[in-house]
């Protein structure tokens, strides 16, 4: 599966992640894939037929918590926008999405 | 005898200031001093509160005594930036304080400084940090190791008392054997991550880097326990582990992994004859076959990178940082391979799959540890590698925490101890020692008799 990794592929995922690449990057990535790719290929030599998965080493489950404010947890509106670059009134000022 | 006060450890610190021998504000200018001849060159501070210690006095009578701790700036600080050594966060000050360094807080201790990582904690070099390598203060050829490479070479270089890392796989134990100092890190859910820069939410986990296996318990003692702001944080009782210095570990079974593994011919026989220091203690110390660690590069691989590209989504320079546009080669590659890995159609191939060779990992040790109380191995496959040794090897970390990644992935707790020093380079090895999941008082006993039966770390030398 991993020998079908080509750059098209590669720039699909970059759209994907909404990580802006050059062509000269994608090919560069394209190499790094195949390489990582060929390393974590291993884990089909291993039979894992009647194993389960391991998704919370601890086996925690379900942590709640009463749904309940508790105010020195929270942000002041100021410290909540103190390190966004574009504000308006108090709010994020965020990308257009949508066109007229 | 030590000259400068930086030179301290922790708990000669400690004492010292409880029965007047030395000020706090004595340490303070011992250490700025010293930061002030060396960082620059050894690249190991990002950002340095000059007023921490002003009031640091007041602290006396806690049990940090007003002490300076440097932290890996991945954890939320809101004395000081939180870069992570990424340019996204360059400017980032965060509105509140991570748990750890809140607790070092309220028991007294004072973030002055906050220390170089691999960008994001990808990595175990430094050398992808986003404002340049750390250098390794043993040897300035070779590199510090990573992600907590700045906090361990802080600490090896005397630049800091004593220091706070993260560890996702290998990240405070690895750069601990390479600037050989100790590096304890805590059983997962032990230490809460809230407040700590994400990275795989399954497996980081916060613990101290120290000069001796002391310093490194009375850390530990500080920052762990129960925290509701983190979830996957443990109700466990945390145990004092400073109790568990200073014991007599004849009769204990400890068992020996790895040594036999290609690639490691040329330092097998220096392990050989350490671990025999523990047989000397009467331990009954047994080599054993144990799931071959090359399976766990690419389990961590595949989890890393899956729960990277999750955890890094929300950096899109709208509410802090910059846009996406500003991310480093390998978080590029990381974030988009774990997409890829997550994508329709691969997440059984690949992630499912991993997590299932997990189950396999800590199936294994829970095995091992039926009939040993510890198990101990190389940290790393070698010594320190050279500055640049990063430069286009895309699985240049997995490879350097090889041995590190199978306790990582299932979450047990691990410290390494300076073990060998080369007279030629100057550069350490470190002894790996796991112990079942929040046994850590076990691998303490061991790591704590280890290095007063030798003569390897370097403070306890001069004693």
């Amino acid at each position: 599966m991993s020998n079908k990794i080509n750059q098209s592929i590669v720039k699909h995922i970059a759209k994907l992640a909404q990580i802006p690449i050059s062509d000269d990057e994608s090919e560069k990535l394209t190499t790094a894939f195949l390489e990582t790719l060929a390393v974590i290929d291993e884990l089909q030599e291993i039979d894992t037929s009647t194993t389960e998965p391991t998704h919370q080493v601890t086996g925690l489950k379900n942590v709640l918590r009463d749904d309940v404010v508790i105010e020195e947890q929270m942000f002041l509106q100021k410290e909540a926008l103190s390190n966004a670059k574009h504000t308006h009134q108090g709010f994020f000022v965020v990308p257009k999405i949508l066109e007229k | 005898m030590t000259n400068s006060l930086n030179q301290l450890t922790l708990k000669q610190a400690l004492n010292k200031i409880d029965s007047n021998e030395i000020s706090i504000n004595e340490v303070y200018q011992d250490l700025e001093k010293e930061i002030s001849v060396n960082n620059s060159s050894l690249n190991i501070y990002l950002n340095i509160d000059k007023k921490a210690g002003k009031d640091a006095s007041q602290a006396k009578n806690k049990p940090l005594k007003g002490l300076p701790i440097a932290v890996k700036d991945n954890f939320c600080t809101t004395n000081l930036p939180t870069t992570a050594s990424s340019k996204n966060l360059e400017t980032f000050i965060p509105p509140q304080e991570s748990t750890v360094t809140k607790k070092i807080k309220e028991a007294g201790g004072v973030v002055f400084g906050k220390t170089n990582l691999d960008a994001w904690a990808h990595g175990s070099s430094t050398e992808t940090s986003a404002f340049g390598r750390t250098l390794n203060p043993r040897n300035k050829n070779h590199l510090p190791g990573g992600s907590s490479g700045g906090s361990a070479a802080a600490v090896a270089s005397d630049l800091a008392i004593v220091s706070i890392g993260s560890e996702t796989a290998g990240s405070i134990r690895q750069p601990s054997a390479w600037c050989g100092v100790v590096g304890l890190k805590p059983t997962y859910g032990r230490v809460s991550r809230f407040g700590v820069v994400s990275m795989a939410s399954s497996t980081d986990s916060p613990g101290p880097i120290a000069k001796t296996v002391e310093d490194a318990t009375i850390v530990f003692n500080h920052i762990a326990g129960h925290d509701p702001r983190d979830a996957t944080s443990s109700q466990n009782q945390v145990p004092d582990l400073t109790k568990f210095l200073n014991q007599d570990i004849s009769g204990m079974k400890i068992g020996v992994l790895y040594l036999d593994i290609p690639g490691l011919e040329k330092i097998k026989t220096i392990y050989e004859s350490q671990i025999k220091v523990l047989e000397d203690l009467g331990a009954r110390v047994e080599f054993v076959k144990a799931l071959n660690p090359r399976y766990a590069i690419s389990v961590y691989t595949v989890v890393q990178r899956a729960e990277v590209s999750s955890n890094l989504a929300r950096y899109d320079g709208i509410r802090y940082g910059l846009d996406r546009s500003h991310f480093g080669d390998e978080a590029k590659r990381r974030i988009m391979l774990g997409t890829y890995t997550l994508s329709k159609g691969y997440a059984d191939k690949y992630y499912n799959l991993a997590q299932k060779v997990r189950t396999l990992f800590i199936d294994d040790f829970n095995k091992l540890f039926e009939k040993y109380d510890v198990l101990v191995s190389p940290t790393s496959p070698g010594y320190a590698k050279k500055v640049g040794a990063t430069e286009g090897e895309a699985m240049f970390g997995e490879l350097e925490d090889m041995l590190l990644e199978p306790s990582s992935i299932a979450g047990l707790p691990g410290i390494s101890v300076p073990c060998y020093r080369d007279p030629s380079t100057n550069l350490y090895l470190g002894l790996n020692i796991v112990a079942p999941m929040f046994r850590e008082d076990l691998m303490v006993k061991v790591a704590d008799a280890f290095e007063k039966n030798t003569s390897w770390n370097s403070w306890r030398s001069h004693e």
